[in-house]
């Protein structure tokens, strides 16, 4: 057994590029759902959103990949209103049927052959983003590949990292200051009772929408960066499980604080590689006959074994930490009053 | 407590041998006269409805809000039907009315929470038909709710502060810029302590409001409501669920909305408080305003015992009427 590489994939992906994206995509998420209350289950649909912004202006519109990052943006921008502005009026429930339904129509309509030229159709658009790596300090002749203590990286993922920590930093600082700020008491008065604020001379509706467009643009930048760092947008890679995987990194981190999707995203993604380093290296040993025997467990279903660990960690965490890493069991407790 | 309160009125109700309106005024002084703090809160109208008329939709002196021809339907059902109704500004106003009457509904319609079938409503001499909810705290008309609707992972404080009117802040861009919002928030803050301060609550200032008592909460509904500095006060079933010492309390805090010259409407079950805090009485039963006029008269009002009664004691009427 390699512990080496074990070690090296728990440390290396714990602060990676998909823990990045995730940690992004789960501050927009927190916005909605722990500031604002807004059930949003089609959060992958603005991380689409914001990849397609991208690519499609280079692939499709043959300009330039920066102008691209605000095209995204401005989808993110358009898909909230589109989604907000029918349901944000309407019980929170509504938002949650629309968003789920919204994000798996775009991932088929972005498939659709019909539209191999905008946004190519299932192959998806490649190689978009050779503007973004030619700034690549990293990037040097014959040093292709970075390693510190159990910590390893291509040059390219490790550029990829600094700017899109840089962001997650951003974000999170945004987030502080807005949740301290009255603008932030508003949201969370909303999410507590929206009548209570809409009596006290707050526009709940346009409150929601904000928050709805803020959370949607930041999971937006997050689609962006996990596009960028593969030089590869496909539709496939926006499917439902990945909504359900930002729930659980904003799950474990808690609900409605500032750090907690930082640290359930690093968490998430050192304990899933970690552990699925340590299984495929258990079946190189001679431990391999009777995993196969008894789990039916071999190289080929290591990695499905994945969502086993996962839904069994999420148990465990809802029955002795259901407030998650950062979340208070005392404020928890309020809603059961 | 709602039910406990009716139950209370018709006991007392039934015990009447010759004129209701003599027992329905029986224990007004002993549970009515307050202590001593009270005693000398000033009514700066006392007096004013001398020369009103006691009929549904009599004109005021000084109206702050006129409704009139207000319906709310629900399907089949006719919650709201108000002809006319006109609201004296400074004044303490009571809306009873049996369960079911439709109370919180007019309340909602006046508020904007529900919107009327049919119906005009005037706030100030001017129109508010179809205006949000929220635009009408701009205006100066603020609620409370029957079911207190604390702010739970919200502490007390931060409550109060929501309240407040004018807070820059409250814009996504400004709030960017703490400095842009800082110097209005600390007078915030002050005021939300003082009011605190004035309905005891001070200790609980850093607590979450969802681990306040139900009367607590009540406390906390109503000071934060007046953190929008309202003209216009409207609550409904301030008292229920509330013990008796935090009720004289409470009392007294609404008197004083009136020493400032704010208006205050309020439903209300107990007779008991209605007599000794306000200055006019609205009875609504099935949706339409049956009786106004002073607590003493409404008291003596047979329309009114019947409203009250019929709900729930058909027998009990039969044989007053017999009587
Ligand atoms: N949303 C609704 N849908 C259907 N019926 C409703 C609705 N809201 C109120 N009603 C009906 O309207 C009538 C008036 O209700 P309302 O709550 O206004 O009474 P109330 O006078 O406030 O009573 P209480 O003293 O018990 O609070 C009741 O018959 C109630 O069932
Ligand atoms: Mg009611």
């Amino acid at each position: 057994m390699n512990w080496d590489i074990i070690l090296t994939q728990f440390f290396s992906q714990s602060i990676g590029v998909n823990a990045m994206v995730f940690a992004m995509a789960a501050i927009g998420l927190n916005i909605h759902f722990g500031y604002t209350g807004l059930l949003n289950f089609g959060h992958v649909g603005f991380m689409a959103a914001g990849a397609y912004g991208v690519g499609m202006t280079v692939f499709w519109l043959d300009q330039s990949f920066w102008l691209g990052l605000v095209v995204g943006v401005l989808f993110c921008v358009a898909l909230a209103l589109l989604l907000g502005v029918p349901t944000l009026r309407l019980r929170s429930d509504y938002l949650g049927i629309t968003t789920i339904a919204a994000s798996e129509a775009l991932r088929i309509f972005v498939r659709w052959r019909g539209n191999r030229e905008r946004t190519g159709a299932s192959e998806g658009i490649n190689d978009f983003a050779d503007d973004f790596f030619a700034l690549n300090i990293f990037d040097k002749p014959g040093n292709q590949s970075y390693r510190f203590f159990f910590f390893e990286y291509r040059a390219q993922d490790l550029w990829m990292m600094v700017v899109g920590w840089s962001l997650v930093l951003l974000f999170v600082l945004l987030n502080w200051q807005l949740v301290r700020s009255p603008w932030g008491r508003v949201l969370k008065s909303i999410r507590e009772d929206e009548d209570a604020a809409r009596a006290l001379g707050k526009n709940a509706y346009s409150y929601k929408m904000q928050a709805l467009v803020l959370g949607g643009v930041i999971g937006g930048v997050a689609g962006m960066m996990q596009v960028i760092a593969k030089q590869s947008v496909q539709p496939d890679t926006f499917n439902p499980v990945i909504t359900f995987l930002i729930w659980t990194v904003l799950i474990i981190g808690g609900v409605g604080k500032v750090w907690s999707p930082v640290a359930g995203s690093i968490i998430y993604w050192a304990l899933i590689s970690g552990l699925i380093t340590f299984m495929r290296e258990l079946i190189g040993t001679d431990l391999s006959d009777t995993l196969e025997t008894w789990l039916n467990l071999s190289i080929l279903n290591v990695d499905q074994l994945r969502f086993v660990i996962f839904g069994f960690t999420l148990m465990m965490l809802m029955w002795f930490r259901p407030q998650g890493i950062f979340g208070s069991r005392e404020e928890m407790a309020l809603d059961d009053r | 407590m709602t039910d406990n309160s009716d139950s209370t009125d018709s006991a007392e109700l039934e015990q009447g041998d010759s004129s209701s309106g003599i027992v329905l005024g029986a224990t007004a002084g002993g549970g009515g006269a307050g202590s001593a703090e009270m005693v000398n809160i000033p009514n700066p109208i006392e007096g004013i409805f001398d020369n009103v008329d006691p009929t549904p939709g009599s004109k005021k002196p000084d109206e702050i809000l006129v409704a009139k021809n207000v319906v709310r339907r629900f399907g089949g059902l006719t919650a709201v039907d108000v002809a006319e109704v006109r609201i004296q500004r400074g004044a303490i106003t009571a809306l009873i009315g049996p369960n079911g009457a439709g109370k919180t509904t007019f309340f909602n319609l006046l508020t904007g929470f529900d919107a009327p079938d049919e119906g005009h409503v005037e706030l100030n001499g001017t129109s508010i038909d179809g205006v949000a909810s929220h635009k009408l705290a701009a205006r100066g008309m603020v609620r409370t709710f029957q079911l207190t609707k604390a702010l739970s992972k919200l502490t007390v404080l931060d409550n109060m502060k929501l309240g407040a009117k004018d807070q820059p802040g409250e814009k996504f861009l400004t709030a960017l810029f703490t400095p842009a919002w800082r110097g209005r928030e600390n007078k915030v803050e002050a005021q939300a302590r003082a009011l605190l301060d004035r309905f005891n609550m001070t200790h609980m200032a850093d607590e979450f409001a969802g681990t306040l008592s139900g009367g607590q909460r009540k406390l906390v509904e109503m000071a934060r409501a007046l953190m929008t500095e309202p003209e216009l006060v409207m609550l409904d079933e301030p008292m229920a669920g509330v013990n008796p010492a935090l009720t004289q309390s409470l009392l007294g805090h609404v008197k004083q909305l009136r020493a400032e010259g704010r208006t205050v409407i309020f439903v209300e079950h107990d007779m008991d408080v209605v007599r000794d805090i306000s200055d006019w009485v609205v009875v609504m039963a099935e949706g339409k305003i049956i009786a106004e006029g002073t607590p003493d008269a409404i008291a003596a009002n047979q329309a009114v015992v019947d409203a009250y009664l019929g709900s729930h004691h058909d027998t009990d009427l039969t044989f007053e009427e017999e009587e």
